[in-house]
């Protein structure tokens, strides 16, 4: 590990440094970025940073040239990825082969790799420079901006882009309540989901009697599909926990918590060097920067329950109990943890106060909605051309997103439906996308904001198995307390389970609608009282759906096993057996012209014969 | 004293005291299966909840948690609260459908069907038993364990406990452990309490009705909640 | 995927030193040190802290990353995050289950392999996604998935050298 790093106890000290450091992430300096973020490490990030390192030391002895493993990039869909600066030129799906020349150009300023470039699909063009690909082009990418240039592992690269500017500032001559003011003015919200002012909840904690007040970030990202607060904290953890330390300040709390969940390996790895070289350098700890003012910051690691990511579960969580829900009042700002007044806020919520800070309410609230000041970053994935982390002003309209800068559906096929909120958000059709992206808007069509997982589905997805697999989910991480939500979900389960099967009545229906809204209105916390999301919005949006289901016994989307068989086209059928020999079921057997027959009634719809034929002779029907 | 709006009454309730005990005060009896006086308030059965505030943008919340305060507005049996109500009453009705105290709910709220699979899993997880055993007597013997669906009261790795004094007061309270006792599987039976008790006592506290009869609190359990009115 | 379990006195030594009263952090710890949770130590858990019974099981069961039972030699987690599931994870789980004989949350007899499931790794991008002892495998079919198991399994039928590169939470490298 390096040397401790030297504690700072002035800011004039800091801004010594950072004049020091001018010029260190500028854009024309010679560098190579490559993501170093899971997904591209998936697709063998780690052994192409090793590789460039290697033709590094061989090539560039006098160290010209730098590299910078960052946080995620963004455009997942081509990973590994890299950009070269200067010229932020984007290079896609690279391999360690490709180190050698891409050093080599990077040494000589010649220019880009061509052939590492990505292809605009719309006019077959190269594009060289990132900012100009459609999908980072119709961004907005103010938080995200940061992944690109900073090492995550680097505190000095974070001071050197001004960070921890915005803590000076503060401690430097604001006093909490004008702190709050600005927030107010900024109009942020919570952007873990519900959308709660946050001025608001500071408020409510910065009033309350007593000295012993927390701020905890919560981290616990469970929607499955969204993956955004990772990708902050394992890009840029330090804007995490500058947010952190103002909103301590502004509270008046001394001590914060990130509770983080465990699948998330790398973020705990990243955090902890991140909290450690801020306390080194005397941004966490007694009199920070001898103002006065003290805020230490703790790690808590989950267990794996995404109940816990509801705030008042969370909070027993993190003091190591078991994450059970609790009815509100009293609410975590006035009893929270260990009994006293504890903010709450989301990762990405943290990592805009700097900004706003920094830049002033008025300038930050330019981008966003007159209800929802800034930007939201959201995790497009699915069915779509272009998976990855997007960030946009509030108030983008929907059809902006999957199409401008997700670049449509996959292989040329019909949008069916955008889930936005992850298991308690709702699938809004195709009418609904021209919606702007904002709490109220998407509320109003039955959906939430969430924490900003968004789910692109084609023609080929069946909304009721996609519901029946939000509500098996539900089923599982509802921590069972509350009555409404245990059996609710369960029961919801149970019918939309039969209809997949062809087991469903237009009773059924009915009846899933009215149990939908008893457990919206009566569960306990969150998790239960949007659980019933997923299911109003696919009746309201997809009744014909349901409707061929129960009333036609089909699947239109050939989804649901029960509804759907696979059947060998005789035309195109070669005889090869291949798909007879793969069939584990034993329902695939030759027929008396030597052709292959598929056995519905013993056939479970496994699909692997589709994979095995090679002669794509094997629909479904 | 605060003031408060129950059921468009204006009343006077003494500060701190719940929804649900003031309403029981009144004399307005809302129904519950996991608040029984004496053990902390849980919130789970949600057979409780109530609307409060303005028509419009009323919330509902249960009654057993909520505490009063100046100028809140009540309505314990509004249409929507009824609604769900009767809902909910329908769900315990499919999962547990020999518990009397449900049944008798059932009638008072005409839920005259069941919309739902019937199935009979007793244990309505109101976690009467598990307070019962830490909050009373100290005892610490049962508790909940796995999540969601999965979730049941039992006793660590489902072994008989040493911390069960076999005191039985779990079984004092459970709305639904005397049909169960009854039931053909009382061998896996979901409260664990019983998994505790030597077989001859077993036998015993199943099969003999006099015993049953003095385990049900008079009236119901519901109703003992007035005693703090009287 | 342990290595040397340390004697359960300096297990919870050290897990009550570092950790105080945290439930959910000590079980780390124990889970850590032995793969999952043994019913002694955390019996004795409960009797060196006072910490009843009840509670540390009911946190033992609560939470995903806790385990009751010894896993698997090789871990196999299939990731069933939305993403995943409507690019066909459900097969891959079949087609492995059907292969290793065993459902999601089950080892096989012979303890050579645990399947599990979890909601979701974060790498949407290359759905659906399968962990095979740390190693990540993206853009599956179910017979990509049969391929690949199968083979560890020859491996292991063979007593060819155990992997080692499986420790937890270790390499994230892996192929799509």
């Amino acid at each position: 590990m390096a040397p401790a790093l030297k504690r700072f106890a002035a800011p004039e000290e800091v801004m010594k440094v950072r004049q020091s450091l001018e010029g260190r992430l500028d854009g024309n300096r010679p560098r190579l970025a490559i993501c170093g973020d899971t997904g591209c490490t998936v697709c063998g990030a780690d052994g192409l940073a090793a590789a460039v390192k290697e033709v590094m030391e061989r090539k560039d002895p006098a160290g010209r040239l730098e590299l910078k493993v960052t946080g995620c990039l963004g455009f997942c869909e081509q990973a590994p990825v890299v950009l070269v600066f200067p010229g932020a030129y984007f290079y896609r799906k690279v391999k360690a082969a490709d180190a050698e020349e891409i050093v080599e150009k990077a040494l000589l300023q010649e220019g880009p790799v061509a052939r590492l470039l990505y292809t605009d699909p719309s006019s077959g063009k190269k594009i060289a420079c990132a900012g100009e690909i459609p999908f980072y082009r119709h961004q907005e990418r103010v938080l995200l901006d940061a992944n690109w240039h900073v090492n995550p592992l680097d505190i000095y690269d974070y001071l050197a882009r001004g960070g921890y500017a915005a803590l000076l500032k503060v401690l430097g001559g604001m006093s909490p309540g004008e702190v709050l003011g600005e927030m107010k003015e900024a109009r942020l919200r919570g952007r873990g989901g519900a959308g709660f002012y946050t001025w608001l909840k500071w408020e409510l904690c910065r009033t309350r009697a007593g000295s012993k007040k927390y701020v905890i970030c919560n981290a616990d990202e469970g929607d499955p599909g969204a993956f955004m607060d990772r990708s902050l904290l394992e890009g840029n953890p330090h804007a995490v926990l500058e947010g952190m330390l103002i909103a301590g300040y502004a509270i008046g709390a001394v001590e914060g918590i990130v509770y983080l969940r465990t699948e998330y390996p790398t973020a705990v790895a990243k955090l902890d060097q991140a909290v450690r070289q801020a306390r080194e350098l005397g941004f966490l700890g007694e009199d920070i920067l001898g103002s006065g003012f003290a805020f230490d910051i703790s790690i808590v690691r989950g267990a794996g329950a995404f109940v816990c990511g509801e705030e008042t579960a969370l909070i027993r969580a993190a003091e190591g109990k078991v994450g059970e829900p609790r009815q509100k009042p009293p609410f975590p700002a006035e009893s929270g943890y260990r009994g006293r007044p504890t903010v709450i806020n989301n990762v990405e919520t943290f990592a805009n106060v700097p900004l706003i800070v920094n830049r002033g309410a008025v300038a930050y609230r330019a981008a966003g909605t007159e209800n929802s000041g800034g930007t939201k970053i959201f995790c497009l994935v699915g069915k779509v051309n272009n998976s990855g982390l997007v960030e946009v002003p509030f108030g983008t309209p929907l059809r902006k997103i999957v199409f401008d800068i997700g670049g449509g559906i996959k292989g040329g096929k019909r949008f069916k439906a955008v889930q936005t909120g992850g298991p308690s958000g709702g699938c809004l059709p195709e009418e609904k996308l021209d919606l702007r992206v904002d709490f109220e808007d998407l509320a109003g069509a039955g959906s939430i904001m969430g924490s900003g997982g968004m789910i692109v589905m084609d023609e080929d997805t069946c909304v009721v198995d996609v519901t029946r697999y939000f509500l098996n989910f539900l089923k599982d991480e509802s921590c069972g307390k509350c009555f409404s939500c245990r059996v609710g979900v369960d029961r919801m389960l149970e019918i939309v389970g039969g209809i997949t099967e062809g087991a469903g009545s237009e009773e059924d229906l009915a009846l899933l609608e009215e149990l939908a809204l008893v457990v919206k209105d009566t569960s306990m916390c969150g998790l239960g009282q949007t659980a019933a999301n997923p299911v109003l919005s696919t009746l309201r949006y997809f009744r014909s759906e349901y409707l061929a289901h129960v009333r036609e016994k089909r699947c239109p989307a050939k989804v649901c096993r029960a509804l759907f068989r696979y059947r060998v086209d005789e035309d195109l059928c070669s005889g090869c057996g291949f798909c007879a020999r793969e069939c584990s079921a034993g329902a695939i057997g030759e027929g008396p012209d030597g052709l292959y027959l598929i056995d519905p009634a013993v056939c479970n719809r496994c699909g692997v014969c589709v994979e095995a034929c090679a002669s794509d002779a094997i629909t479904k029907e | 004293m605060v003031e408060m709006t129950l059921n468009g009454l204006m009343v006077k309730v003494e500060e701190g005291t719940t929804i649900l005990e003031a309403a029981a005060f009144y004399g307005v009896n809302i129904p519950t299966l996991c608040y029984l006086e004496g053990l902390s308030p849980y919130g789970a059965c949600r057979l409780c909840v109530v609307e409060i505030g303005e028509p419009g943008s009323a919330k509902v919340a249960t009654s057993c948690t909520h505490r009063v305060e100046d100028g809140l507005v009540v309505r314990t049996h509004s249409a929507r609260v009824m609604k769900a109500r009767r809902m909910l009453i329908e769900l315990y009705l499919a999962s547990c459908p020999s518990s009397k105290i449900i049944q008798d709910m059932a009638s008072n709220h005409h839920v005259t069907r069941v919309r739902f699979k019937q199935r009979h899993e007793d244990c309505i997880l109101c976690g009467l038993c598990v307070r019962m055993c830490a909050e009373q007597m100290q005892g610490k013997a049962i508790g909940f364990a796995w999540r969601g669906s999965e979730r049941k009261v039992t006793t660590p790795f489902d072994k008989k406990s040493d911390a069960c004094r076999l005191c039985g007061g779990c079984m004092y309270v459970c709305p639904a452990c005397r049909s169960r006792c009854q039931g053909p599987q009382a061998e896996q039976a979901v409260c664990n309490a019983c998994l505790n008790l030597p077989q001859t006592d077993r036998n015993y506290l199943f099969f003999d009705n006099a015993v049953c009869e003095a385990m049900e609190p008079p009236g119901g359990a519901p109703k003992k909640m007035t005693n703090r009115g009287a | 995927m342990c290595k040397r379990p340390l004697e359960v006195e300096d297990v919870l030594t050290r897990v009550i030193v570092a950790n105080g009263a945290s439930v959910v952090t000590a079980l780390q710890e124990i889970q850590n040190n032995y793969g999952y949770l043994p019913e002694e130590v955390l019996r004795a858990f409960s009797r060196k802290t006072g910490i009843p019974m009840v509670d540390i099981f009911n946190t033992a069961t609560f939470y995903n990353a806790f385990s009751l039972e010894p896993r698997g030699r090789h871990q196999i987690t299939v990731c069933v995050g939305t993403t995943c599931h409507i690019r066909g994870a459900g097969m891959l789980i079949e087609a492995v289950s059907r292969l290793l004989e065993i459902q999601p949350g089950e080892v096989t007899p012979d303890r050579e392999f645990s399947l599990e499931t979890v909601n979701c790794l974060g790498c949407c991008a290359f759905a659906p996604v399968m962990v095979l002892d740390g190693k990540y495998y993206g853009n599956l079919t179910a017979g990509k998935a049969r391929e690949i198991v199968g083979r560890i399994r020859e491996e292991a039928a063979e007593g060819a050298p155990e992997a080692d590169e499986g420790e937890s939470g270790g390499s994230r490298e892996g192929v799509c």
